[in-house]
Order: C-alpha cells, then structure tokens, then sequence
C-alpha cells in the first residue's frame, strides 16, 4: 500500500460530480441492481449449500410420510390419495421455502455489508428483491423434487407434462409472492429467531387450515368458510386441476390475484420498514 | 491560542459560511429515546482538507457521521454536503459521499474481487470497466495475492483495507472514514495514514473520526474536539496541542497532601496552572519543551516536595480532555449507544 505506485489520475472536481449526480433511480436501474442482488444471493447458497437441505430433503420426507401416514385413513389406499395429496405438498413446500427468506433477510441485514448497501446510489428495494430472485431457484428444485418424488411413489398425473409444468410454475409464482409477507417479517422483527415464531404462526394456519391434505367436505363449517378463503386452498385446488385434469379452472385466476394482491401490500411496507431501519 | 478561543463553538461556522464548503452541518441533533447522543453539532470542512473529529467512545461521532451519511434520520438542525441539503436528497447525497465505517462493511460470502465487482456493478458501472477498477484498487491497496480469498480468511487490517478500497471505486469527492485505524498493528496504522494522505492528493475531501490525538496530529488539517454530543473545541492540531503543551510531565507525588505546595511551585516556574487528574496526588503539567521539566523538577526538590515516579509523555487525548473540559474521558455518564447505532 505504502509502496504503491499511483497512476496518473483526473483530479476528482466536487462541483462536476454535484453537476452529474442523478436526482432518482430508474427503473432500468433497479431492475440492474436487483439482478446483481440476485448474483450475489446465488454466490452465497453456492458457497452455503447447507441452505439447500430444506428444499432438498422436505419435499422427499414429507411426500412419502403423509402419503403412508393420511392415504389409507383419506382416500382408502396410498395410489389414490396421491393426486389429491401431492400438489398439497407442493404448496406446503413452497410456503415453507418462502418462510426461509424472511430469516435469511434478517442474517443479512445483521451483518456489516447492509451498511454498505444502505450507503450507496440504489434502489432501496434491490437489497430486498434481489434474494427473491435468486430464491426461484430454491421454489423450482422444491417443487421438481415433489413431483419427483410422488413420481416415485406411482402417482400418474392425468394432466401430463405440461399440466405439471403449468401447476410448478403457478406454485413458484405464488410462493414467490407470499414471500414479501415474510420479508416484510423480516424487516420488523429485532431478531432472526422472531422472525422464525412469527412466520411459523402465520405458516401452519395457511398450510394446515387448507384443503392441502384433507378433502374441504370433511370439515366442520366454520373451518370449511376459512378453508374456503385461504389463498394457499386456491393454490392447491388450481394446481390440482392443472397437474391432473390439464384444466385451467377460475381458480387459477383467483391463485394469480391474490398474489397480486399480497406483492402490492407487502412490497411497499417492506421498503419502508427497511428505510426506517437506517 | 488559548483555550477560551479554541472554545468557539457557539454561532455559526465562522468565515466559512458559504456554499463551497465540502460539509456544512448547523445544529445537528439525534436523540435515541431520552439520550441525545448528537446535541447541536456545527460543522465546516473545506473542500480539498482532512478534518478530524476527535472525542473518546460515545461521544457522538459515529452518529453524527451516519446522519451526514443519510444512513440516520437528521432529527434536528441541518447540513448540506457541496450545498446540497442532506435530508432532502440523499439520493444525491450517497453518489458523493464515499462511506468506511468502523466495522468493515464487505460481504463475507465473497472474495475480495467479487466484492469490488458487486459494489461497482450496483453503482452502474459496465462490466469491463468494473473489472478493470477491482484489478487496480486490489493493486493499490496490495491485495493481489489475497483477491480470490474470501472474506473470512481476511485478517482485521485487509478487511479495513478492502473496505477502504470499496468506498473509492466511484472515486467521490468526499470520503467519510470512522475510526480507520483503531485496532490495527502500527506498521498497517502507518500505511493507512499514507493512502489517507493519498487521497487529498487526488483531489478528495476526508472527514475522518478517530480517539488518537496523534491520528489528528498526524492527517488533520482541522480538528473538532467532540464530547458528549457536543463540540468542546476546534482548530488546528497545533492550536490543540499548545493548548495542552507539546509534552506533558506527569508527577506522582509521594505524599498526596503535598498537591498544594506542587502547585505553587508549578505556578511559580512556568507561569502556568498544573491539571490535577482524580488520581490521589498525581498532577500533569503541560509543557511548551521537554527540557523545562527539568526546571520543575529542581524547583520541587528545593521546595522539599517528594516525588515517587515522574515521566514526560506526548499529550493524550485524556490531556487534551481534562484541559478542555475538565475532566476526563472516562466519565461514567457515559452510555456509548451510538455504537449500537
């Protein structure tokens, strides 16, 4: 450092820099910075692929467990429970691997580079979006696996290829969208074993109280109305029709807008809970 | 100068009012609950200088530079960095300012080369150039051998080094570095204070922090003495010092109740008042010369005042506080809750 030898370099000039600076962020901008967010987010699961064991083991344990455990007492013998039972997993997954993001969020932020991040010229949105980004790769092997796995058990989906496909993609859009709720965790809470409490309890109602694993009419009525209401319960029903019938129902619909809904909530309170932060 | 002059902290900057200053902060407060870590800081710092601000732990320094920063909440007064208002740009704010905290703010996840990498590609700049910038600041900063590494393998002074070189790759105009020695080795204090001086060369501005008055002495141009959330004193290193003397000769006495008697042979040597420190029966005594602790020295044995160690040290910032404000660094209404920010 002492013996270093300096190039010769442009004077830095103050009021030329003042003269350049730009006023806002674009959005060609924030898009650019939230790619190398992802960039960075995918560097780190390469460098920690301990972080992989829950979307990796999750959806083989559970998928096999609930098929023995739930297929006799549900629907008679384990080969007809399976179209009923595998798309629930694959909510259940996806959900479980959108909770990992907000613990994730709160780890990084806790650490020196945020400093960083919060000083520079860009978007105050790329720190929270770029991780949600690298996190469709996390959706998309926990989703495959699923598949994979009631592959492996003899589920035959009527829906084919390409419902299967269509009913992976709409799982990875919703989970990707209920995600900013739990990023939204992770910017409040003060710790990351808060944000784990927290998004547990909103997890097992929407997972549970679902018609994931049990068909609705086994209900009592007062259950069966919040079933009825629960996104994830919209989730699964699309998901169903598209992996076994190859039918894109209402459902579908109301699955994509209620995502919607929770990005156009969520994304917003989660920037400005991240500013406040500073 | 004298110590009453240095004291000039009521009003406004002084003659520097103006538009072309690097940092204009006029009354800058941050309270945290009932604390308030910042009380009505006034700041100038001229384009093209190194100001220090000195002042032990808690005493609002970091704090003040994260509010300058935009990384806090300015809760009163305000400050303008090359006249543009800080609260109502910091969009602008965050391209001229390049920020070095006291912990060094790298990802550990990446190597050294993938964080200079990702803090140019974030601030725009196209892939070749960002490459061609990580390969020179790595050169640079003498991180070459370790540009593959990670992070975790980094000992304290490279992590401050690649940290230092990740404020730089935009080159701003002003460069903001809290404590960027504190815990290094001497030989890596050393070589920090040469890219500091480097960096005035190319034209920047740097506001630094730091609790070593010798690190003022050294770099500063201009120094605020900070205590409490409040400017106790600014001026040149020099101006400080001969406020405190050049040396300090630092007495113990044998018997504590001799003070007085020590005191009155200070006065009547070198014309000038002795710093009692709480310590029972140990005095400091500022002086212009090392030579003339010798005259104190005599005058105190003919005086028959008993001494038990004696020594002559450069001036701390403990001295330059006791001076200034009477008592020392250490006060225990202290909380230090700037450093959890």
């Amino acid at each position: 450092m002492s013996t270093m030898i300096t190039p010769v370099r442009e004077v830095v000039r103050a009021a030329d820099r003042v003269a350049a600076a730009r006023r806002r962020v674009s959005p060609g901008e924030t898009l650019g910075q939230t790619l190398m967010m992802a960039w960075r987010a995918v560097k780190k699961m390469r460098r920690n692929p301990e972080q992989f064991f829950d979307v990796a083991l999750q959806p083989i344990l559970f998928t096999a467990m609930f098929a023995f455990i739930f297929g006799g007492a549900i629907a008679g013998d384990v080969q007809s429970y399976l179209p009923l039972m595998v798309p629930g997993i694959l909510a259940q997954t996806v959900l479980t691997t959108c909770m990992a993001t907000g613990t994730q969020l709160r780890e990084d932020m806790e650490k020196g580079v945020f400093d960083r991040f919060k000083s520079l010229p860009i978007a105050r949105i790329a720190p929270l979006a770029g991780p949600m980004v690298a996190d469709l790769l996390r959706y998309t092997i926990a989703a495959t696996l699923t598949f994979g796995m009631g592959l492996v058990l003899g589920y035959r989906p009527g829906g084919g290829a390409g419902g299967v496909l269509a009913a992976i993609l709409l799982s990875i859009f919703t989970g990707w969208s209920l995600a900013w709720i739990f990023t939204w965790v992770g910017t409040i809470a003060r710790s990351t074993q808060a944000v784990q409490g927290i998004s547990l309890m909103i997890l097992f109602p929407l997972t549970f109280l679902s018609n994931a694993f049990v068909p609705i009419e086994t209900l009592p009525g007062w259950l069966a109305a919040f079933v009825r209401i629960n996104p994830v319960s919209h989730l699964v029903t699309a998901a169903r029709d598209l992996a076994n019938d190859a039918l894109v129902s209402s459902q579908v619909a109301w699955t994509l807008l209620a995502s919607l809904a929770v990005i156009a909530i969520f994304a917003p309170l989660s920037v400005r809970s991240y500013k406040r932060h500073m | 100068m004298s110590i009453t002059e240095l004291r000039r902290t009521g009003g406004g900057p002084g003659p520097d009012t103006g538009s072309d200053l690097a940092v204009r902060a006029e009354g800058l407060v941050k309270t945290f609950g009932g604390h308030r870590a910042v009380d009505g800081i006034d700041l100038a710092v001229r384009p093209g200088e190194i100001f220090g601000v000195l002042g032990p732990n808690g005493a609002g320094k970091t704090t003040m530079l994260r509010m300058l920063a935009t990384l806090l909440k300015i809760d009163a007064g305000r400050a303008e960095i090359f006249g543009v208002d800080v609260a109502g740009n910091p969009h602008v704010i965050r391209q001229l300012v390049g920020v070095t905290g006291q912990y060094a703010s790298v990802d550990e996840n990446l190597t050294a080369r993938e964080n200079l990498w990702l803090f140019s590609r974030l601030q725009g700049i196209a892939a070749s150039r960002a490459r061609r910038i990580a390969t020179e600041l790595l050169a640079q900063f003498g991180l070459e051998d370790a540009a593959g590494k990670p992070i975790a393998q980094f000992s304290g002074g490279m992590r401050r080094r690649l940290d230092l070189a990740a404020s730089l790759i935009t080159r701003p105009p002003l460069i903001f570095l809290d404590e960027p020695t504190t815990g290094l080795d001497p030989r890596t204090r050393g070589q920090m204070w040469d890219t500091i001086r480097g960096l005035v060369t190319d034209g920047c501005t740097v506001l630094l922090t730091t609790q070593y008055l010798d690190e003022a002495d050294q770099l500063a141009d201009r120094v605020a003495v900070i205590d409490q959330g409040r400017k106790v004193a600014e001026g040149t290193p020099d101006e400080l010092k001969t406020a405190v003397g050049n040396s300090t000769l630092q007495l113990l006495l044998a018997e504590p109740g001799q003070v007085r008697a020590a005191v009155e042979v200070v006065r009547g040597v070198l014309g000038s008042e002795p710093v009692l420190s709480p310590e029972q029966g140990r005095l400091n005594v500022a002086l212009d010369q090392a030579d003339l602790a010798a005259d104190v020295l005599i005058a105190l044995r003919t005086a028959g005042v008993s001494i038990s160690s004696v020594s002559v040290a450069k001036p701390s910032l403990d001295e330059v506080f006791l001076a200034l404000t009477g008592h020392g660094t250490d006060g225990d209404d202290r909380t230090g809750t700037e450093e959890n920010r």
